[in-house]
């Protein structure tokens, strides 16, 4: 970090070169609205969804029309919902070096930066991170437009957006109504990770996934083995920040369930 | 300069006309025709126009209708929009037995198929659920609130329906969906189990239908904003068909005709036997029929039934017979310099609306003449509002205007250049309140 910079364009167009992208040169607004309408491209149905962008190791883009390989390729099965400036993922990505997960974010900004920085560990590292990518979207209206039924077995919500005011709660990307969606691109045994730094907010998330009829909470003792559970709060940047300044979190983790007719 | 000019419409919100609707009831007893915030009925046995009565203490509807539907094997029937309320209208009397309160307006209505509950979906993409059943004395009780059993994110539901096994309810919204959803045995709960999203609509879904009676099976039918009706196999939201009436309306039109007209599709219908789809299309004087083949999953081109230059319909609506009309109904409401005495419909049917009768080559279906229509002027002065609606040129050329907009200001998502943008961002409100 003691290299000076090299002008104007010192953030973007480092494709290849192993460099990691700067996060000054990728400042954006802490927030976007959820609710406005989208004018950037979203697929129309998961069929239409580019995974060679995403995932060229794993789909060529010169295959021509789909061959028996991208039938066998894997799908996406971790989505980080908010991923921001992309902590979690690389924090996961050697964890679970055999499956897909993308990070979802509204931010355009804050989207660069991590297709950079994707981008760099990819060629600093050969054959690591070719497992992540991230696509600017709005999570909140497009899910079911990436992911087919029960396709996922991860969602995180890491520090959402707190949405203090009553008026904005229905802006928060946890919420009985977004949960079903959530559910249905879930695979039943799935498991739906939520960590914020905002008491409010992480009571808010809890009554939510305990009044839902597709989810129950995962027991203690699983949670404490799980290796997923540290990252939540020491990969993030957000997480990283509220260690900084020793603040507390609260946690909800939720599994998919079946639902129980009486 | 053309894009300030929409600015300015946009600002004055003169553009939210509301489209005239119809409803046939199930076993042909009556019809019902809803225009702004007039609901008017004619009993088909009776031969008289209806005069509703209403002792649920609630309001009278004030502003425009946006939905209406029977239910309950046409015992009851629902109205509800802009003002907010939902009634509900025993039709055996036509006593309106309750009247509910929506927190916003309403865009669509329907009852569960044992007619138990009425659902309601508003402005925000929330569905609401109210129990309108009778209990052992056979009153509706009254007292039940509304309770929210899912949503479309912060988006429009454009159509509700019930499949025919009552299993699930499908919901069409503004931003491309249909979402299916498993109906629980108590809804009072929620209904939270997504059995499929049907995806595939380039631009808003303006109507659903399901199949009645196809073996076991039944499919469902959308219309959207991309001028097309498509076929889904909607327990696992796989697309099955796709027509675009774009294909055919190139070729039968003369050329300019459709040239930067809209050809969203503004309602669909199915026959009895579902063979036949009749499509209504925002700028096509007439009914478009589809012949719809279940064994083979395919769409494909019948006819158009033409009617005069100054009638698009704006909604579709058959019953079980005997008579198997296709009721259409052109009209708007809402519109700069309309008074209430102005609110005026057109109403065009078409005989016979079953696939046979409509291919068979030698019999060139057409709309019923208004001499030729059942009770003939007295159903027509009731349900248009005037006996001469088809002579006030003027009334329905506006209309006509409104209609071609209407759809288009409410569902389309503007879209803003590039310097439009900034400019907007520029004229943030937040920012001059801090200077």
């Amino acid at each position: 970090m003691t290299r000076t910079s090299s002008g104007a364009n010192g953030g973007g167009g480092q494709q290849g070169s192993g460099k990691l992208p700067r996060k000054r040169f990728y400042r954006a607004r802490a927030h976007s609205n959820p609710l406005s309408d989208s004018h950037f491209p979203f697929p129309i149905s998961p069929d239409d969804f580019d995974l060679s962008q995403h995932y060229p190791r794993y789909y060529p883009a010169d295959k021509g029309d789909l061959s028996d390989g991208e039938a066998n390729a894997p799908l996406i099965r971790f989505a980080d919902v908010g991923c921001g400036f992309g902590g979690l993922l690389v924090g996961l990505s050697p964890l679970f070096p055999d499956k897909l997960m993308i990070g979802m974010e509204l931010r355009d900004k804050v989207t660069e930066y991590v297709k950079e920085r994707v981008l760099a560990l990819r060629a600093s590292n050969p054959g690591q991170y070719d497992n992540i990518s991230v696509v600017r979207t709005n999570s909140m209206k497009y899910i079911p437009n990436y992911f087919r039924k029960a396709q996922l077995s991860k969602m995180f919500f890491l520090f959402p957006d707190p949405h203090f005011k009553e008026k904005n709660h229905r802006r928060r990307v946890i919420s009985m109504q977004l949960l079903d969606e959530y559910a249905y691109v879930m695979e039943v045994g799935g498991i739906i990770y939520t960590i914020t730094d905002v008491e409010e907010l992480g009571i808010w998330m809890r009554s939510c996934l305990e009044k839902h009829p597709l989810f129950e909470a995962v027991p203690e003792e699983e949670i404490k083995v799980d290796p997923v559970v540290t990252l939540l709060s020491t990969a993030t940047e957000e997480g990283q920040k509220v260690a900084r300044n020793g603040g507390q979190t609260f946690q909800a983790i939720f599994r998919r369930i079946s639902l129980q007719e009486e | 300069m053309e894009d300030t000019a929409v600015e300015e419409a946009e600002v004055s919100g003169a553009a939210e006309f509301a489209p005239a609707l119809i409803a046939a009831h199930p076993f042909g007893h009556s019809v019902a025709v809803a225009v702004g915030p007039d609901l008017r009925v004619f009993d088909l046995h009776g031969g008289c126009a209806v005069s509703l009565s209403d002792d649920s203490g609630g309001c009278a509807h004030s502003d425009a209708i946006r939905a209406i539907t029977f239910g309950a094997g046409g015992a009851l029937f629902a109205s509800a929009g802009d003002d907010k309320l939902v009634k509900v209208w025993k039709t055996g009397s036509w006593r309106c037995v309750r009247t509910i309160t929506s927190e916003k307006r309403v865009s669509a209505v329907a009852f569960s198929n044992d007619g138990l509950y009425v659902t309601f979906a508003d402005k925000f993409g929330v569905v609401w659920l109210v129990t309108v059943g009778e209990d052992a004395e056979g009153q509706v009780s009254a007292d039940s609130k509304p309770v929210s059993i899912f949503g479309h994110y912060c988006s429009i539901i454009t159509s509700m329906k019930f499949s025919p096994d009552g299993r699930f309810i499908g919901t069409a919204d503004r931003d491309f969906k249909i979402r299916v959803t498993s109906f629980p045995k108590n809804p009072m709960k929620g209904a939270t189990e997504i059995q499929s999203f049907c995806l595939g609509h380039t631009e808003f879904v303006s109507c659903i239908a399901f199949t009645r009676n196809s073996g076991g099976s039944s499919f469902l039918l959308s219309g959207g904003g991309d001028s097309t009706v498509r076929l889904w196999d909607h327990i696992n939201g796989c697309l099955l068909d796709t027509y675009d009436v774009r294909d055919k309306l190139g070729e039968l039109s003369e050329p300019n005709e459709t040239e930067d007209s809209n050809l969203a599709i503004a309602d669909i219908c199915l026959a009895n036997d579902d063979s036949l789809v009749a499509v209504a299309i925002q700028s096509l004087n007439g009914m478009m029929l589809l012949a719809c083949d279940l064994v083979a999953k395919k769409l494909s081109f019948l006819k158009v039934v033409r009617t005069e230059k100054s009638y698009i319909p704006t909604s579709l609506s058959t019953s079980f017979g005997p008579d198997e009309h296709l009721w259409t109904v052109m009209g708007a409401s809402n519109m700069p310099n309309q008074s209430a005495s102005q609110l005026l419909t057109r109403v065009r049917i078409v005989p016979r609306f079953q696939k046979d009768a409509q291919a068979s080559a030698d019999h060139d279906t057409a709309a019923l003449d208004d001499a030729e229509v059942p009770h003939g002027e007295k159903l027509l002065l009731a349900l248009q509002g005037s006996l001469d609606a088809s002579k006030q040129e003027e009334v329905l050329s506006a209309v006509l205007a409104a209609l071609k907009v209407s759809m288009h200001k409410m569902l389309v998502k503007k879209n803003y250049s590039e310097e439009r943008r900034e400019q907007r961002k520029r004229g943030r409100n937040d920012k001059k309140i801090k200077k």
